[in-house]
């Protein structure tokens, strides 16, 4: 690929916080015109990463471009096809949400009736016009992050980046944010996005980079990581929970890798090869053994479970966020090298796919 | 989008100062906004002079003669001074805390303006309180007695008070990070505005502690703006007492030349 069609270039970014490596050799490449989703647990290094690539903070080793431009180098052309949401409303509170968009609008150098105008379009956009008298103090926190949200698409930015914009909105601002997001791309801008949801990046990013301790584990499109950690799975829910572990041993052995069991649904799932062939094997068995049945799931895995083969552990907030249960099944002292790898596949540090 | 998105052209120089006036305007509409916390602001150091003027004033001596509200409204002023510094604190610590300076940082606006802002809003902030405290004193029957030019001496000295405390405001602010945190700054401000010749001379009091009292800045100050207004209580046989004029521009001076350059070096630091 060539350089011009990278909206953001890292190579071998490194950044140190005293003794805590934040950034261990990050490198990333986003095409232009995409929407690029940086999936990551908490402390993964998707902050860092943001600010460098926003100018805020001096890489200590290792080089990003933004739009062809060196973020150290050329730190003030960068802030201008640039647009940042970072993970926290960064808004003015006595402020209201009118003279914020203005007040920035006048910042990025639009003539007062241009940032007037401009206020005005996107506090519309945002269901915020009727509130744009008030002071942001008075604000729920997604119409602040709406406005921060605003905020960053004053000029209409190149590249924008978003830290976690959907964290803690309620479903119809987080469906906002996604439209938005949708329409910038169609606009020809390019997005980079961070977030913990695995929903998010398969919904929104054209390809995913998965970091972990600052590194990236994993890219490609959500489909191509799906299909990494193996085509399908089985699930298995048993009658009574004193059939587990046969219902496990019987998925053993038509499975790719080791089943996850989970007593509390008195489930057993493993990803398997030849969906047809296994199923009808398992149930074969499992007949035979006189395990009780009551439902069979057959299913693509989730990014969740991609999460968890490609690292070795659980996404951060998945478990929490409430995507799916799987992974917050995953084993025990299953450690971060454990290869729990796609089935047949290696497990190899970094997978380009 | 209809808008045009296009940045207006102009030199670096215009844009610093055009985006100066942005983010000091950003001050002045926070007081439109909420003019209750202004007056509020404004009235603080007016109840002090007040309390002390007429509650505390009776029991009041100024050695050498003199009506105890004269020597005091000149005290009050440099202290509402030297409070400004919560204001300039609290007003910094906020934005970084926020992300807003993270967010200006991101922006392709002048460097300089956050700073430039703060000053300007602060020093007419400052000049606000001023002119407050000045009517509540003339009301009190405080005056200058030595003419105007004098007169805009003193406040020129009170206004480079300010200005020192500013950079100190801005480089704690800077420091500290959270707006919480004025709660500890206020334990050490208060102190230094009280162990000073504000309310009291420093012949009245034990010989180490008026000592103490006289290298305090703020005193040079207070001393030497006594003086330029004629108001009582200005002697002295000391060389702090005799220099007041010197050191309330050079204690001032000092504090900048120190904390301009710490506070440079601390923005510069939010990149690492
Ligand atoms: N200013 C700082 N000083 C010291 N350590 C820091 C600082 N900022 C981040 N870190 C550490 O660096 C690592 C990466 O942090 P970062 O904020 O980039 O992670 P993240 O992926 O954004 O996490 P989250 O999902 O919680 O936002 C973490 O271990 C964090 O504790
Ligand atoms: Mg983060």
């Amino acid at each position: 690929m060539a350089s011009t069609d990278l909206a953001v270039l890292t190579e071998g970014l490194r950044k140190r916080y005293g003794d805590k490596t934040a950034l261990d050799g990050c490198d990333l490449a986003v095409r232009a015109g995409t929407v690029h989703g940086v999936l990551g647990p908490n402390g993964a290094g998707k902050t860092t990463a943001v600010r460098v690539l926003s100018t805020l903070l001096r890489p200590d080793g290792g080089t990003a471009r933004v739009a062809g431009l060196d973020v150290v180098r050329q730190a003030a052309e960068v802030r201008r096809v640039i647009g940042l949401v970072g993970q926290h409303a960064a808004v003015d509170e006595q402020l209201s949400g009118r003279q914020n968009l203005e007040m920035f609008g006048r910042l990025y150098h639009l003539g007062a009736r241009a940032a007037r105008a401009r206020a005005g379009e996107l506090l519309e956009r945002f269901r915020l016009a009727d509130t744009g008298r008030k002071p942001v103090s008075q604000y729920s926190g997604g119409m602040r992050r709406r406005l921060d949200l605003a905020a960053g698409l004053i000029l209409a930015p190149r590249v924008l980046f978003l830290d976690e914009p959907t964290t803690g909105l309620d479903p119809r601002s987080r469906n906002e944010v996604w439209e938005a997001v949708t329409e910038l791309r169609q606009g020809g801008a390019t997005v980079l996005l961070t977030t913990q949801y695995l929903e998010e990046a398969d919904r929104l990013a054209d390809d995913v980079s998965v970091i972990d301790d600052g590194k990236v584990v994993a890219r490609g499109t959500p489909a191509e990581l799906k299909s990494r950690v193996g085509a399908d799975r089985v699930d298995v829910v048993v009658r009574r929970a004193a059939d587990l572990p046969a219902a496990a041993a019987a998925l053993a052995r038509v499975a790719g890798a080791g089943p996850d069991v989970d007593p509390e649904t008195r489930t057993a799932g493993a990803p398997v090869r030849d969906r047809i062939t296994a199923l009808s094997e398992l149930l074969r068995t499992l007949d035979a053994e006189g395990v009780e049945v009551e439902d069979v799931e057959l299913r693509r895995p989730t990014l969740d479970e991609v999460f968890l083969a490609l690292t070795g552990h659980a996404a951060g907030k998945a478990a929490r966020g409430g995507a799916t249960g799987v992974a917050g099944a995953a084993p025990a002292g299953g450690g971060r090298t454990a290869g729990r790898g796609a089935p047949g596949g290696s497990d190899e540090k970094e997978a380009r796919v | 989008m209809t808008t045009r998105l296009e940045a207006l052209p102009g030199s670096r120089l215009k844009w610093a100062v055009a985006d100066g006036w942005t983010i000091t305007r950003r001050d002045l509409v926070h007081w439109a906004n909420h003019p209750v916390q202004l007056i509020v602001g404004l009235l603080f150091p007016i109840m002090i002079l007040l309390m002390f003027g007429y509650l505390f004033g009776g029991a009041m001596k100024v050695p050498g003669g003199g009506d105890y509200r004269e020597f005091l409204v000149p005290g009050v002023l440099a202290l509402s001074m030297m409070f400004g510094i919560e204001a300039t604190f609290t007003a910094v610590s906020t934005d970084v805390s926020r992300g807003v300076t993270d967010r200006f940082r991101s922006m392709p606006m002048a460097g300089s303006a956050v700073v430039v802002g703060r000053c300007v809003a602060d020093m007419i902030n400052a000049a606000l309180t001023l002119a407050a405290l000045v009517l509540a004193g003339l009301a009190m029957g405080w005056g200058w007695h030595r003419g105007i030019g004098p007169a805009f001496a003193a406040f020129g000295l009170l206004l480079l008070l300010r200005l020192a405390m500013l950079w100190v405001g801005i480089h704690l602010g800077l420091v500290l990070r959270s707006p919480e945190s004025v709660m500890a700054l206020q334990i050490l401000v208060w102190p230094v505005g009280f162990l000073s010749n504000v309310f009291a001379p420093p012949e009245t009091m034990p010989g180490w502690l008026g000592t103490v009292v006289e290298w305090n800045p703020m005193s040079a100050t207070v001393t030497a703006i006594r003086e330029l207004f004629g108001n009582p209580g200005w002697g002295g046989d000391s060389w702090m007492a005799q220099h007041s004029l010197l050191m309330a521009v050079v204690w001032p001076v000092l504090m900048v030349a120190l904390f301009f350059p710490l506070s440079v070096r601390r923005y510069r630091r939010l990149s690492r």
